[in-house]
């Protein structure tokens, strides 16, 4: 094992069954997540950008094994978190939190913000995992609290009297809490407002060079993912597309999917905007119920081949740290 | 783009009455919107846009809304003051309008054909016959393919993007002289958002259509709009030409605004800048600038009231202090 990797996915997939019921079998799969690879090092931040039903949220549960993949390894810290078990599992996810998209889903109403803070210490303590005592969890709290930019005598205050940036932070420092070193941020930022947006990346970044965390960052916002990330994975219909360091993708993407979905985003400047030549896609996403024997962009592809209907392109090296799976630019093996 | 103006919206004031006091979710705007144009109405959620275009269509529900005070002028006609009867032959006809969701705005009871073929029946006088071909017609400019035989199909069996386009056919079907979109593509994604915007500007081109273009993102603004009216705490705080306000915005909270955006194209690795601080709560708001708490060049003034709207030589105009 290469230990410069906190997290190494390889060839992970996750298939959810579908139809039937308790009386009939089941009638197929959704591939939400298609075999996909992905290393991060310690200290950066891996984007990750698709359209809504790509699978980015599902990769990022089946790495925490919120669900437990289909098949495919998760190596975090050395140790494959696919084959662990129970106290296991969880001795090994203390360094991998997530926060969540919804400010208001993600934390329980009937819980004081304190008490959500403290909670992920207190499980850990009464499992014998961590041992700190009640002052110390309340110390941590307060410390906590502070460190996000919420004032340590909110603590008594339920989530219904924050804000939702606010809430956010609430969220960010519960999975804080427990000082983890890779975090996995699933759409952190898309409910908010503009300017309360901003707020929140900059804690992110300012959080990051203070604690040295790592991120898997999710978000279907380009431009907040251009901000966020040293490198960007692009996912269509449960596959990764393309890998590349952040700016390289945004100067020079390869797949045609990622053309696409970089002109399609819009610039806040009217005269750029004029300027800009789109490339728009026809036709909507298909749906990932089926097994797929070519190209899972092909349908929608302006530049397909013949040969993109009969063989799945590979991730493969296409100069510098830059990936990409597409026949445009190697061949068929 | 002409300069006749089809509709003024003078001093439009619309409150809501709530246990906790009044909400003034919309507090006294006023825009012009000439033939043609295509207005961008930006602001962040609870800002007032939605419910300016509400009050527009004389759409309040009551209670607890009310519409306290203004005008608002089509071609003359204040729609404030008209029955209900009057009204229903210029929404729908002459003023239309599309939705953020297009599920909750279809009716999944009926076909597509049905409800298209209502509406121009209704405003339009054709017969059942005609309607149809119309809409067939309609829904093919909105890019629907095998038209003839998606007409009779549910809504639920079209994607988002779809339904999106099968509404747009059925808000331009009585050649309106106004569309009003509420945010139609927040809920789409990236790719399919580029379709729709397109579809926007290629069809209200065509028929000359005025589209009022209620949006959070500046993106969308700097793509299809002339004209960019932003909204804070239920005012317009800054309106003009989209160019001159992307270029030189003078408000605090534009400003703000546009450099708190992360940009696509521009590489930065400093600190975004942020707009501290939270949107008010809009609950018996005193007679102030709404924005001096956040405001970075607040001064004593701003405590005290609020600052009449000031126009530039530029076609811009700001409610701020710092320029009157």
């Amino acid at each position: 094992m290469n230990t410069e990797y906190l997290l190494d996915v390889e060839n992970l997939k996750l298939h959810f069954p579908t139809g039937g019921g308790p009386f009939s079998s089941h009638k197929g799969f959704i591939r939400a997540v298609d075999g996909i690879s992905f290393k991060i090092k310690k200290g950066e931040t891996l984007g990750l950008v698709g359209e809504s039903g790509c699978g980015k949220s599902t990769t990022a549960r089946a790495v925490a094994q919120l669900h437990r993949p289909t098949a495919g390894s998760v190596v975090f810290k050395g140790e494959d978190l696919t084959k662990l078990h129970s106290s296991a599992l969880l001795r090994a996810r203390k360094d991998m939190q997530m926060v969540f998209q919804d400010p208001y889903a993600s934390l329980n109403p009937r819980m004081t913000s304190g008490d959500i803070i403290a909670e992920p210490m207190k499980i850990y303590n009464s499992r014998g995992l961590i041992n700190m005592q009640k002052r110390e969890i309340i110390d941590r709290v307060e410390e906590l609290m502070e460190k996000v930019g919420l004032s340590r005598f909110f603590r008594n205050r339920y989530p219904h009297e924050f804000s939702g940036g606010q809430r956010q932070r609430i969220g960010i420092a519960r999975a804080l809490a427990l000082n983890p070193e890779l975090i996995l941020a699933d759409e952190p930022v898309s409910a908010l407002d503009v300017s309360i947006q901003a707020q929140i990346l900059n804690l992110f970044k300012d959080l990051q060079q203070e604690l040295g965390l790592t991120y898997l960052f999710i978000a279907h916002d380009l431009a907040v993912v251009r901000y966020i990330s040293n490198r960007i994975a692009v996912m269509y219909l449960g596959v990764i597309v393309e890998i590349a360091e952040s700016n390289t993708l945004f100067e020079k993407p390869l797949h045609p999917y990622a053309q696409a979905l970089l002109s399609a985003a819009p610039i806040p400047d009217p005269v750029v905007e004029r300027k800009r030549q789109r490339i728009l896609l026809t036709g909507d996403v298909p749906s990932p119920d089926k097994e797929r024997h070519g190209c899972y962009f092909y349908d929608r592809c302006p530049k397909r081949m013949d040969k993109c209907q009969h063989s799945i392109p590979k991730l493969k090296d296409a100069g510098g740290d830059h990936q990409v799976a597409c026949f445009l630019y190697h061949d068929v093996e | 783009m002409t300069d006749e103006v089809i509709l003024q919206v003078k001093d439009l004031k619309t409150y809501f009455h709530v246990d906790e006091g009044i909400v003034k979710a919309v507090d006294g705007v006023t825009f012009d919107l000439r033939q043609g144009e295509t207005l961008g109405l930006v602001g962040e959620s609870g800002s007032g846009k939605s419910v300016t275009n509400l009050s527009i269509m004389n759409l309040v529900p009551f209670p607890p809304g009310r519409i306290a005070g203004g005008e608002v002028l089509y071609r003359g006609q204040d729609l404030l003051k008209m029955t209900p009867n009057q009204i229903r032959d210029i929404r729908g006809n002459k003023i239309s309008m599309i939705f953020q969701d297009p599920m909750t705005s279809l009716n999944p009871f009926l076909k597509i054909s049905t409800q298209m073929i209502e509406t121009l029946v209704l405003h339009q006088g054709l017969s059942k016959a005609a309607a149809r071909d119309k809409a067939i017609e309609m829904l093919k400019m909105a890019g629907i393919p095998a038209a003839e035989k998606r007409i009779d199909n549910y809504p639920h069996q079209f994607s988002g993007g779809m339904r999106q386009r099968v509404m747009i056919a059925m808000a331009l079907s009585c050649n309106p002289d106004i569309l009003i979109a509420d945010e139609p593509t927040s809920a789409l994604d990236v790719t399919i958002q580029a379709q729709i915007l397109d579809l926007i500007r290629d069809l209200t081109a065509r028929l000359g259509t005025a589209v009022i273009m209620i949006t959070h993102s500046l993106g969308v603004v700097a793509g299809l709009c002339d004209t960019i009216c932003v909204m804070y705490a239920g005012r317009i705080v800054e309106r003009g030409p989209v160019d001159e306000i992307f270029a030189h915005p003078r408000h605090p909270y534009t400003q703000g605004l546009i450099k708190s955006v992360p940009r696509l194209d521009k590489f930065t690795n400093e600190r975004l800048q942020s707009i501290q601080g939270q949107p008010p709560n809009v609950i018996d708001l005193p007679d102030c600038c709404p924005f001096y708490p956040r405001c970075e060049k607040a001064m004593d003034i701003c405590k005290q009231m609020y600052p009449a709207s000031k126009s530039f030589h530029d076609g811009c105009a700001t409610s701020c202090w710092l320029y009157t």
